[in-house]
């Protein structure tokens, strides 16, 4: 099937998880043999553009396409004069949650206008470059009013909402009483932290490309992080039952959160095809990026902390102020990990929201995480030097031997080991403790380091195994590979738990045809997909089993199920290996080609591969939850500040995690470094700027966006440790997407703080931001 | 974008005849600006005339100093023995400029006509004294972080976002211009931009029609003896916040010549005479340059966002006169 990857370069070998085994699809993707959304050459694809708006308040008076229609090759110009109608759309609380919706508002239902680059129009056209001259010449008469750019503006309307992040957390949180707490504590220290706008970025856009193969039945190639979300999604919108909605996503070029939902361009463009009877391609421009997908919200936080003279924490309050759009009531939950992260007694937060028109916001990496951790890991750094106690030390005296947040003990935790790791391969030790005052040459030169901490999600997921008797196996989730490695971790638990060599197995994932699996996002889809795939094993492995205790010609014939395990492909007695056979000889006797088994991966389910699940113990059960399961890393930076110039050069770079089972060495350390470098990029220079009079972006392109270029990132070290999580998953993993960029702002502006004894607290650290700065 | 027509020529006179006489045509060289902006709809050229065939070529040691052919790219100027040799700011300028990727397809004559970054210039949905004239400059109470704060205006304060015009400024560089008619002048750099004034949308005394066909630059102690550092916000591949071209000749701890300019802080490559005259003469000092910087950026008028360009320009200037007095 043209739609799969071929597979290259898996190792013949078996016992290979954990193994740094190159990318299955390593090949293709270098070849450009890989296809994305946009690159399925369908017969008769006609293409969509986009026509967005220029104002970001008010209604548009009146659209003339007249002289876009005129235009060779113009097939439709929808506006919301005559977009086809949907079943249900997100403009009311009901339908939001049916289609599960990142934002309460589509557009082009209506004439309001909400934000600025609101899609108003898509002109289809039988070529990209018809409908892109055809787009600039459709007029649009606006009634403009005037906009607010973001809670900062005096007229924006400020509230405390009862619930965050579309009702997933609250509003306010309270643990004992932090006020109190603090009113006693000796050291009492408040400071204000600001996050700029951060857009994901990923390198493909979004891209959609619609195909209606009967008027009930649409297939729909997405650039999406979960083909079911979208799948879910978009039957809502249609009103068609889920299996008459199809969705592809092969290969993504990145995703980070923003591909987590189905944005509006996605059902516009499913829309589109349907008007025109044709499939329809349509791929976001990088300006329209900033303004399709959602992005990280501006905001700050200002957070109190109240501590012993010994440096223990006795109360911490959270309170965030950010933007928000018209409609929703969306903010990363920052607190959570300041909730848990120390040993603190009290805690309180509170989340303020500020409606301004703009769309809403939505996870971008490590949500909530990522922010929250620069507040908590840069005050504890100040707390550190306050008290001089070194900053690891201040965070082992606080160090939270369960969850402060819920009083559960930690399905495992490593931290410790992290921070020892990390010091001894940063060379900690050799940190004067005294700020602004190491330097080299012109250069001050600081060390800094960070907690990271990441949830393991509640996630669960389906597989299927096919296992043929000449040997091979083909294994299925409904999975998407972000570019991380997916494709390649998932054939390394197949081929272990089917005893086969990798290059005996194809593994085929981003199909809703296939069993169902979780968007690829939280960190969930290692642990859950991985655990399914193993799940499905041990089912055809018991199916096997059952077969050759009947089988009279069988070795194993009359032995208990439970006295028989599987090694390398082979049944055998556990008590005597010599008693036993190939699975091959098994089928080939019993006259099948192939056996399939299925298997359900889910969060709490226990740990135990290598065993068969029948045998699984209750004891590494943990269906209700009973545990609190984390990730925990430390990040070591060193950096080199020219103050004259206001210059930060990251220059040594040192990632430790705890996350269970690394499942391949070396795309889980790619992962680390690519959200080390996500976060480096937040740190010192990702900010999307938005006209505070016009609520529209100035820089919406890579050119005048900067995210980190090769010269910005030096030689990183990374390592895990070992850890073996009984409680998690069937397979012990707890997944490093996001973990990996946590602590990483806060880990550079530490260092910042060691360079040059100025405390930034305003991200990204420019260098106007770094002026005025003389060593201490 | 809108559509277009595409006219290859091989001489001047086919490609200023053409562009001359077709309304709305302009001259494409490597396209990494012309198709930029096409593309952003804020130029909507009817027909694009290739000049990439007519003979603006050749890098070269000529009686008058050093000559570069308008067509010559980037890389290959940036990378070139002589340039590396004699001219070793123009080299750095170059080779701290945009991409590998866009310095090979990048032009010299293209690379002075680039227009500003200023983000509301370059989204049509705002208004823009320089893209529409007359309709305002939202930039001078908004998003002017890197915005200039030497030769403004109220109507406006766009960069020039260059690196290679920062060096040619510093350097006494003369521009040879081509018309239609045939008729060939020579306009020194530092006349050949303008400040906005109220009239933005007029950016260089380049005619309609009228190509740039070379670039001479004097040889001289002050460019061999020369540097160019650029401050950004990320490592490579960004405009300069600041950046200082500077040429010193120094005999003895004293300087006998020197040249000043600067970049992202004009609104166009910012010479200054005012910087030199201090240098010229005094010794090569700390305090000498600290008094040039001063000077340099007397006239600044800073916005909101872009007020730490004051103190970064000097800094930029200092360093790079200590770094290459130093060398
Ligand atoms: C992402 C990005 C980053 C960049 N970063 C930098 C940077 O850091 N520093 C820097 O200096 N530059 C930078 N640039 C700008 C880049 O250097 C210019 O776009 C390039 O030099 C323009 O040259 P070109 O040949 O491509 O010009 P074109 O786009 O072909 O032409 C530009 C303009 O000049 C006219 N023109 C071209 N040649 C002639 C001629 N001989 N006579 C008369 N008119 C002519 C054209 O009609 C057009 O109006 C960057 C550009 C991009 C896109
Ligand atoms: S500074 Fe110049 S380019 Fe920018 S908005 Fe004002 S007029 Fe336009």
């Amino acid at each position: 099937m043209e739609n799969e990857p071929a597979f290259f370069e898996t190792s013949p070998k078996p016992g290979v998880v954990g193994k740094p085994l190159n990318r299955v699809d390593g090949r293709d993707k270098v070849m450009g043999k890989a296809k994305y959304s946009a690159e399925y050459p369908l017969p008769g694809l006609v293409y969509g553009v986009l026509k967005t708006s220029a104002i970001a308040k008010g209604r548009v008076q009146s659209i003339d396409t007249s002289l876009a229609l005129k235009e060779p090759g113009v097939l439709q110009i929808l506006t919301h004069l005559n977009l086809p109608k949907l079943a249900k759309t997100p403009n009311d609380p009901e339908g939001k949650k049916a289609i599960g919706a990142p934002m309460g508002f589509l557009p082009m239902t209506s004439d309001i206008i909400h934000y600025a680059g609101q899609p108003v129009a898509l002109i289809v056209a039988d070529t990209f470059e018809r409908a892109t001259q055809a787009a600039a010449l459709v007029r649009v008469n606006y009634a403009a009013e005037a906009p607010i750019a973001a809670y900062t503006d005096k007229r924006a309307q400020l509230f405390n909402p009862e619930k965050i992040q579309d009702g997933k957390a609250d509003g306010y949180t309270r643990r004992g009483d932090a006020r109190a707490a603090l009113a006693s504590a000796p050291i009492k220290m408040t400071a204000v932290y600001t996050h700029a706008i951060n857009h994901h970025n990923p390198m493909e856009p979004g891209a959609t490309t619609a195909i209606w193969e009967a008027p009930d039945r649409v297939t729909v190639y997405e650039s999406t992080q979960g083909v079911t979300r979208t799948q879910k999604s978009l039957s809502a919108y249609l009103g068609l039952p889920q299996d008459q909605v199809r969705v592809i996503t092969k290969f993504i070029g990145g995703g980070f959160g923003c591909k987590g939902s189905c944005w509006p361009h996605t059902v516009l463009t499913v829309q589109a095809a349907k008007a025109v009877g044709r499939p329809v391609k349509l791929v976001l421009t990088r300006p329209q990026q900033f303004t399709s997908m959602g992005h990280r919200e501006d905001q700050t936080q200002t957070l109190t902390l109240g501590a012993s003279k010994e440096g223990k924490l006795l109360a911490l309050i959270h309170e965030k102020t950010s933007t928000t759009s018209p409609w929703d009531n969306y903010a990363e939950s920052n607190s959570k990990i300041i909730n848990l992260l120390y040993d603190c007694p009290t805690f309180e937060s509170h989340y303020e929201l500020g409606r301004a028109n703009v769309m809403t916001s939505t996870f971008t990496r490590a949500p909530g995480e990522a922010p929250g951790s620069f507040a908590i890991e840069s005050s504890m750094d100040d707390l550190a030097y306050q008290l001089g106690i070194d900053p690891i030390e201040i965070r082992l005296r606080n160090y939270a031997e369960k969850d402060p947040s819920t009083g559960q003990p930690w399905s495992s935790k490593s931290l410790r080991q992290c921070y020892a790791r990390g010091a001894e391969l940063f060379g900690w030790s050799k940190r004067n403790p005294k700020a602004g005052v190491t330097k080299n040459g012109r250069l001050l030169v600081g060390y800094g380091m960070a907690t990271a901490s990441y949830p393991v999600h509640n996630s669960q997921g389906t597989a299927r195994v096919r296992l043929y008797a000449d040997g091979h196996a083909v294994v299925q989730a409904g999975a998407t590979d972000l570019g991380t490695g997916t494709y390649t971790v998932m054939t390394q638990v197949a081929a272990d738990s089917l005893g086969l060599a990798p290059d005996k197995i194809r593994f085929e994932l981003g199909d809703t045809k296939l069993p169902t699996a979780p968007n690829s996002g939280g960190s969930v889809a290692a642990g859950t997909v991985s655990s399914s795939v193993y799940m499905a094993a041990q089912d055809v492995w018991e199916r096997l089993t059952k077969m050759a205790i009947k089988d009279p010609k069988s070795p194993l014939f009359q032995a208990k199920a439970e006295d028989v395990a599987m090694e390398n492909g082979r049944l055998q007695l556990k008590k005597d290996a010599s008693k036993g056979e190939d699975f091959k000889a098994l089928m080939k006797r019993a006259g099948i080609d192939d056996i399939e088994g299925s298997g359900q991966g889910k969060y709490g389910s226990g740990y135990e591969a290598g065993q068969s699940a029948a045998s699984a113990s209750d004891a590494h059960k943990d269906e209700a939850g009973k545990h609190s399961m984390h990730s925990f890393g430390a990040h070591f930076c060193e950096v080199q500040v020219d103050p004259d110039l206001g210059t930060v050069r990251v220059t040594r770079w040192v990632s430790v995690h705890g996350a269970g089972r690394i499942l391949n060495a070396k795309t889980a350390r790619s992962q680390i470094i690519g959200g080390s470098i996500f976060g480096i990029g937040a740190a010192l220079m990702e900010a999307t700027a938005r006209d505070p009079h016009y609520a529209r972006y100035t820089n919406a392109d890579l050119g005048d966006y900067h995210i980190p270029v090769n010269a910005d990132i030096p030689e990183m070290t990374v390592e895990f440790i070992d850890e073996h999580d009984p409680y998690i998953n069937a397979m012990g993993v707890k997944g490093i997407g996001e973990i990996s960029m946590v602590g990483v702002s806060a880990a550079v502006a530490n260092a910042v703080f060691h360079a040059t004894g100025k405390r930034v607290r305003d991200l990204p650290i420019t260098p106007d931001k770094i002026l005025g700065t003389k060593s201490v | 974008m809108n559509n277009f027509s595409y006219l290859s020529t091989t001489t001047a006179k086919d490609a200023t005849a053409a562009v001359t006489g077709t309304k709305g045509a302009a001259f494409i060289a490597g396209g990494t600006t012309v198709l930029d902006l096409m593309k952003l709809n804020v130029e909507n050229h009817s027909e694009l005339v290739d000049i990439n065939m007519v003979p603006f070529k050749g890098i070269e040691q000529t009686a008058d100093g050093l000559r570069i052919g308008a067509l010559e790219r980037m890389s290959d100027v940036g990378e070139h023995p002589l340039v590396l040799q004699n001219y070793p700011m123009i080299s750095q300028a170059l080779l701290q400029a945009a991409s590998p990727q866009l310095r090979n397809m990048a032009s010299i004559g293209g690379n002075l006509l680039q227009r500003t970054r200023c983000g509301y210039f370059r989204d049509v949905a705002f208004p823009c004294n320089k893209r529409q004239p007359g309709s305002g400059c939202p930039a001078q109470e908004g998003e002017n972080r890197g915005l200039a704060i030497l030769g403004g205006s109220k109507s406006c304060i766009a960069t020039h976002p260059g690196d290679l015009g920062v060096a040619l400024a510093a350097l006494d560089a003369v521009l040879l211009l081509e018309n239609a008619k045939g008729k060939q002048r020579r306009v020194p750099l530092v006349d050949f931009h303008v400040v906005p004034g109220t009239t933005p949308q007029r950016e260089t005394v380049l005619e309609p029609g009228e190509l740039i066909v070379s670039v001479t630059v004097p040889a001289a102690a002050h460019a061999r003896k020369s540097m160019y550092l650029k401050v950004r916000d990320r490592a490579s591949y960004a405009f300069a916040l600041a950046s200082a071209a500077v040429g010193l000749d120094v005999q003895g701890g004293q300087i006998r010549s020197a040249r000043v300019a600067l970049g992202g802080v004009g609104t166009k490559p910012w010479r200054s005479v005012a910087a030199e005259k201090i240098l010229t003469g005094a010794p090569a000092t700390e305090a000498t340059f600290r008094a040039a910087a001063a000077a340099a950026v007397r006239d600044a008028q800073p916005r909101e966002q872009n007020r730490f360009k004051v103190e970064l320009a000097q800094n930029t200037l200092v360093r790079a006169l200590l770094e290459l007095s130093a060398a």
